[in-house]
């Protein structure tokens, strides 16, 4: 473990109780995010894992711990615009085109027009989607909104990036294609990764580490170690290497979750 | 996801298509409108051919041929003037400049009681309560106050008609100021934690977003209000004595329908052809300024 200071994200001690119902969601969390890394968040529901990257990225406050982003509180991390996040749902405005949703977070900024379409079409280009700036976001399919989602996420280039289930709504097959597309932005830009989601093999195929959660109340079961090369492709998939971590991981889950319920439970063996 | 897989832009087609459309909805309003004659004049035929007298007696002055009342449109109302078709189109511009500047006005305060309670429970709580209680008030109950309180203090070029404009906005604010506050309220959770991601502060999440996905709410508020601000305005002329728009007419042919039928349902037809330009108007407005997904407009 390097030396604390230079962590993206540290979180100590990190307890959330939702005072609805007295629910603990998240209990004495400790995880630090070195610069670079991708790590996933996994578990079944209720476990609290998009209940940890809110906290990270100070949506919602945690009843005790703290959490340090960039060496700042998250607070301020988020005042400075330290981080972009991409939810399940895109979230983009109806009202404006790709280009003016990925143009958003400039104009917060106060960039200057010419500034910001060199941006947008930089963007465009990362995310493979030349030639769509002028479209709506009711004129794209599910996976190329997404796409928008990250881009405008990363255009004003944050440290950190929080993506809550990104991929979650979408059918498998765009899903692997986003993976291998986010994998391949995430290695030109260098940003550090939080990565929110249910399903195991997205999870080993993504990241540098999988952290493991167990519901009720929501805490790590175990972090994993995904020593699989980059750049990782279709064959990663297919590696033995990737299978063992794929079964660590599961069983991992599974040894905490014997309070799952039954859909869960049938979600793991997929 | 409803969102369909092939992302194109309305091409030449479904421009043809709009075209083909357009034409369809002409005929089919056409129709319509030629269904409700048609209707009208069988009621009248069955009712004055067998005598029933319930709910009332049908004859020429309950209810004058259709052709009688468009003829009367072209007929003048009293010696040496225009026709009526012509005297009731400027006696409408009249009241269409009472009843959009009431709109407007009657917009305005509507959309900013919207932003203002969208602010705070409290005052929805607090407020809300009223601007219910306003609208149990007959408009006829009230407009001769308003013209009271409100002609002396405008200056003269407002004189009379300005008044009238107030009554039309009293119509006008309280569907537009209760549709805002719910489009306010519409805006995507997700988003706004987006937009708190960016820091951005009250101002900017209500203008960026929040004010862009209540439009839908809002334009139909609007609708609604067009045809109000109308009535409003009518109803408005009624106890100021103005003679120079539709509520006068009105209020004149009144006296004379057991001799002219025709006028007063000529007038009243016009005063329903204005309601609807005032509804087309702002149809046309929402078309260019909102842009929402088909499956989001309200």
């Amino acid at each position: 473990m390097s030396d604390r200071q230079g962590n993206v994200v540290e979180v100590t001690g990190v307890t959330k109780t939702f005072p609805r119902g007295n629910v603990q969601a998240l209990e004495n969390i400790d995880l630090s995010l070195r610069p670079g890394e991708f790590v996933s968040l996994i578990g079944p529901s209720g476990c609290g894992k998009s209940t940890l990257l809110r906290i990270i990225g100070d949506l919602i406050e945690p009843s005790s711990g703290s959490v340090v982003v960039n060496g700042k509180s998250a607070r301020q991390a988020r005042n400075d615009r330290d981080y972009g996040i991409v939810f399940q749902d895109a979230v983009l405005f109806d009202w404006r085109t790709v280009s003016k949703n990925i143009s958003l977070p400039l104009e917060l900024l106060g960039w200057d027009r010419a500034k910001r379409k060199q941006r947008i079409d930089e963007m465009l280009q990362l995310v493979e989607l030349q030639g769509f700036g002028d479209h709506h976001p009711w004129q794209l399919s599910g996976g190329m909104q997404q796409r928008v989602s990250i881009a405008r996420a990363l255009a004003f280039e944050p440290a950190l990036l929080l993506m809550d289930e990104p991929f979650g709504a979408l059918d498998e097959m765009t899903r692997e294609r986003l993976n291998l597309e986010l994998l391949s932005i995430w290695q030109q830009l260098g940003s550090t990764v939080v990565f929110v989601t249910h399903s195991i093999s997205e999870a080993v195929f993504l990241s540098t580490r999988v952290v493991v959660m167990s519901p009720r109340p929501g805490r790590i079961a175990g972090i994993v170690d995904i020593d699989l090369p980059y750049p990782r492709t279709v064959e990663t998939r297919e590696a033995p290497r990737y299978f063992e971590l794929v079964t660590e991981v599961r069983e991992l889950l599974r040894s905490r979750g014997a309070h799952l319920l039954p859909e869960e439970e049938a979600a793991l063996h997929e | 996801m409803s969102h369909a897989a092939t992302a194109t832009l309305p091409g030449k087609r479904a421009y043809g298509r709009q075209a083909a459309t357009g034409a369809t909805r002409a005929l089919s309003v056409v129709a319509v409108v030629a269904t409700l004659v048609g209707f009208y004049e069988l009621y009248r035929w069955i009712w004055s051919s067998t005598g029933w007298t319930y709910p009332f007696v049908v004859d020429d002055t309950s209810m004058p041929h259709v052709w009688v009342i468009l003829h009367a449109l072209w007929q003048p109302a009293q010696v040496n003037q225009p026709a009526l078709g012509t005297i009731l189109f400027h006696k409408s511009l009249f009241t269409a400049k009472e009843a959009a500047v009431g709109f407007a006005l009657g917009a305005a305060v509507g959309f900013a009681i919207g932003i203002v309670l969208a602010h705070s429970r409290l005052l929805v709580r607090g407020f809300l309560p009223y601007i219910v209680a306003s609208q149990t008030i007959p408009i006829l109950a009230i407009a001769p106050m308003v013209v009271v309180w409100v002609n002396p203090k405008l200056p003269p070029s407002l004189q009379g008609w300005g008044s009238v404009a107030v009554i039309a906005a009293y119509l006008t604010f309280f569907p537009v100021a209760i549709n805002t506050l719910r489009g306010l309220q519409s805006a995507d959770p997700h988003a706004l934690d987006l937009m708190r991601t960016y820091a951005a502060g009250r101002w900017t999440v209500l203008w960026k977003v929040r004010v862009p996905a209540s439009m839908p709410f809002v334009f139909s508020a609007l609708r609604i209000a067009a045809t109000a601000s109308v009535v409003g305005a009518i109803i408005g002329e009624l106890p100021s004595g103005l003679q120079s728009g539709l509520g006068g007419a009105i209020l004149n042919f009144n006296q004379y329908y057991s001799i002219e039928p025709q006028e007063l349902w000529a007038t009243n037809i016009v005063a329903a052809l204005l309601g609807i330009v005032f509804f087309l108007a702002v149809v046309g407005a929402e078309k260019a300024i909102v842009r929402r997904a088909p499956e989001n407009t309200a």
